[in-house]
């Protein structure tokens, strides 16, 4: 995809967001089939088709401007959104050198690395980057290295400390969270983050994918997509800003859910880190909105049968009470009945 | 491939460090440099003699920080079945190998204020890395070395010339043994003590710590078991609609990849969990060999670790 960076839209306020149709066929659509229930979903984090989300371990898209800028609007406000216990240093390197590798690799227009030893240059050419450090030293870094590369690539990350046969959340960034915290999940080990979760305990899946990820493995990285939806193109929906964003959800009306209404998908990649023997866990969201959606009719008429059949607990759970019935009949106008065909992809 | 991705090594040293072990410097078959790696962890070496294929876990050596080699140590093993012999008589200079990537099940914990590290005899591999990175990190460590004489103990003169004051070594033929009741009784809070050796040389340090109020999530040990030798018996593969033949020192694993049935496995040594397989049935008793599996989970005689477990009995059915 050739890239051109939308550099003047704004995740709150005046909301200015918009998806070229190159990026709404790029969206990761989450619903293989009609209805939706928990599973380990996981597969191998391997290339995807061309133009898709997955084409590259790391996605850089049009929003990446944009969204590094709400990042650093969200970090000025409030620096708890990015927290590292001391002993995840290592593995904050880990994660600077996956992100630039990966990055230059990728998208070379955009990214360059040289590495000479542990003297490493980086240039970022979307932001106007141009920094020269010694991998291992933090000093020669305008901040921690963690910190350093997130702000310079789109999603949240959360790095997983492994020990005692579970993992823990000793380290991470998040500012385009949705409805949750880092500053009060630091810390936390796998089962106690994901205390919160509805139906899934009940099924194993959290035993079953905790076992998985203690034996995940350098060089077989893995992914999953969750989701949720968000009214308005808002990143920034975490318990922290509540009062900005809580209210909106009482704003929707079937006339205007094509609009207000955005399926926020969840992009969810695992690394096992080389140094530290930490895990990397990646949070990539995308927004868009039910009338972009319903540029593809396969998935316009799969979500409308989705949010339809959700299950009373998932619907409280991700706080769609209050609007999925507007969703729904927005919706409805795009399911002719017929039937949908296998997988995620458009037609 | 169930032992994850593999990467094609070539053997660019051998040198004889001790009493029937040797160290190989392994090179990466493509020029592109491996992955870095973490202290404790090991490799699964895939050696073909022939049509013979052996597999075994050895623990990283060299420094964490060189993509360009990698370093293993073997101990010439008495039962051998045969992985080791093979790297004691046949590999040599140019030998091509296959390893997977770098798998830690003995890993530091980088909370630790405080490291005490205590190998027995070839235990002392995972170290050699894991003293490197504390090093590297500047974090405090003690390393303590129990060999039986000065000929077995591998590395002890170079580990006590780069360290100093920080390696201790003890000899057994000179009647030294380690001061384990004064080590343990002397240590700051956020002390972690990490045991690498023989099986009976773990349960002492552990049971000792533990008798000596450390916290169980202060104590770490590596214990790879060599799959026991048993007597024969059939294994009846119900996904496959297979029956292989087990032999007296071959695994369930080693057995159903000699038939040709790709299963999944990290560690081959009964720790990770990931060749853990459903047993359908069992006409005897189950052999549990692994610490993965709860006294309960073995009890309940359900699921088996076919990478070191057997039957005492004529036929077991496993989904696989």
């Amino acid at each position: 995809m050739n890239l051109v960076f939308k550099t003047d839209e704004t995740f709150r306020d005046n909301f200015v967001f918009s998806k070229t149709p190159e990026a709404i066929r790029h969206f990761p659509f989450p619903f293989h089939e009609d209805s939706y229930m928990y599973a380990v979903n996981i597969e191998p984090h391997t290339k995807g088709p061309v133009g898709s989300a997955t084409e590259f371990a790391i996605d850089v898209d049009e929003h990446y401007v944009a969204e590094m800028a709400e990042r650093a609007l969200v970090l000025k406000e409030d620096p708890l959104r990015c927290q590292a216990l001391p002993h995840m240093m290592l593995a904050q390197w880990d994660v600077l050198e996956l992100l630039m590798t990966s990055m230059a690799q990728d998208y070379p227009e955009h990214f360059t690395l040289k590495r000479d030893g542990d003297r490493w240059h980086w240039v970022n050419r979307p932001l106007a980057i141009d920094q020269h450090f010694v991998f291992g030293d933090a000093a020669t870094l305008p901040c921690q290295p963690m910190e350093y590369v997130t702000r310079q690539c789109q999603g949240d990350f959360c790095i997983l400390d492994q020990r005692e046969n579970n993992l823990w959340m000793d380290a991470g960034i998040a500012t385009a969270q949705a409805d949750w915290s880092l500053d009060f999940d630091i810390g936390m080990n796998f089962m106690e983050w994901h205390g919160p979760v509805p139906l899934a305990h009940e099924l194993g899946v959290f035993d079953r994918a905790l076992k998985f990820l203690l034996n995940l493995q350098q060089g077989r990285p893995v992914r999953r997509l969750n989701w949720t939806m968000t009214i308005n193109p808002r990143m920034d929906t975490s318990p922290e800003k509540y009062h900005k964003w809580g209210a909106d959800r009482a704003t929707v009306t079937p006339e205007n859910a094509g609009q207000k209404v955005h399926l926020r998908v969840e992009l969810q990649g695992l690394w096992r880190l080389p140094r530290s023997n930490a895990i990397v866990f990646s949070i990539r969201g995308y927004l868009m909105s039910l009338a972009d959606i319903a540029a593809i009719p396969k998935w316009s008429r799969r979500l409308h049968r989705v949010l339809k059949t959700l299950p009373p607990e998932l619907i409280d759970y991700k706080g769609l009470t209050r609007y999925r019935d507007a969703a729904v009949t927005w919706l409805s106008q795009f399911d002719d009945g017929a039937p949908t065909s296998p997988g995620c992809a458009p037609d | 491939m169930s032992g994850g991705v593999q990467i094609p090594v070539r053997v660019a040293a051998i040198e004889t460090v001790g009493r029937d072990i040797k160290r190989f410097r392994l090179e990466p078959r493509s020029g592109e440099p491996m992955p870095r790696f973490s202290g404790g962890s090991h490799v699964v070496v895939t050696m073909q003699s022939g049509a013979q294929t052996y597999r075994n876990p050895y623990s990283l050596m060299g420094s964490p920080d060189d993509g360009s080699r990698y370093e293993i140590s073997v101990l010439r093993t008495g039962q051998s079945r045969g992985g080791s012999h093979f790297m004691h008589d046949t590999a040599a200079v140019g030998t091509a190998l296959t390893i997977s990537h770098p798998i830690n099940l003995f890993p530091i914990d980088q909370r630790g204020r405080k490291h005490i590290l205590i190998a027995g005899g070839i235990g002392i591999t995972p170290f050699m890395a894991m003293a490197e990175q504390l090093d590297l990190l500047g974090q405090p460590f003690e390393l303590h070395y129990a060999m039986r004489s000065a000929a077995c103990g591998a590395y002890a003169e170079s580990l006590a010339a780069r360290y100093g004051r920080r390696v201790h070594l003890y000899q057994s033929d000179q009647g030294r043994r380690i001061p384990l009741a004064q080590l343990l009784d002397h240590q700051p809070l956020g002390t972690h003590l990490y045991v690498c050796g023989p099986g009976a040389m773990i349960e002492w340090v552990m049971s000792s710590a533990r008798g000596a109020g450390w916290p169980k999530e202060s104590l770490h040990f590596e214990r790879f078991l060599p799959p026991p030798s048993g007597t024969t018996f059939e294994v009846r593969l119900a996904l496959s609609n297979r029956t292989v033949p087990v032999g007296e020192h071959e695994s369930i694993l080693e057995a159903v990849e000699a038939a040709g049935i790709d299963a999944p496995y990290l560690c081959r040594g009964g720790a990770c969990g990931q060749c853990e397989t459903a047993v359908l049935s069992a006409d005897g008793e189950l052999d549990h060999m692994d610490h993965y599996l709860t006294p309960e989970e073995k009890g309940a005689g359900r699921q088996i670790m076919i990478c070191v477990s057997r039957l005492k009995g004529r036929v077991l059915e496993l989904d696989l």
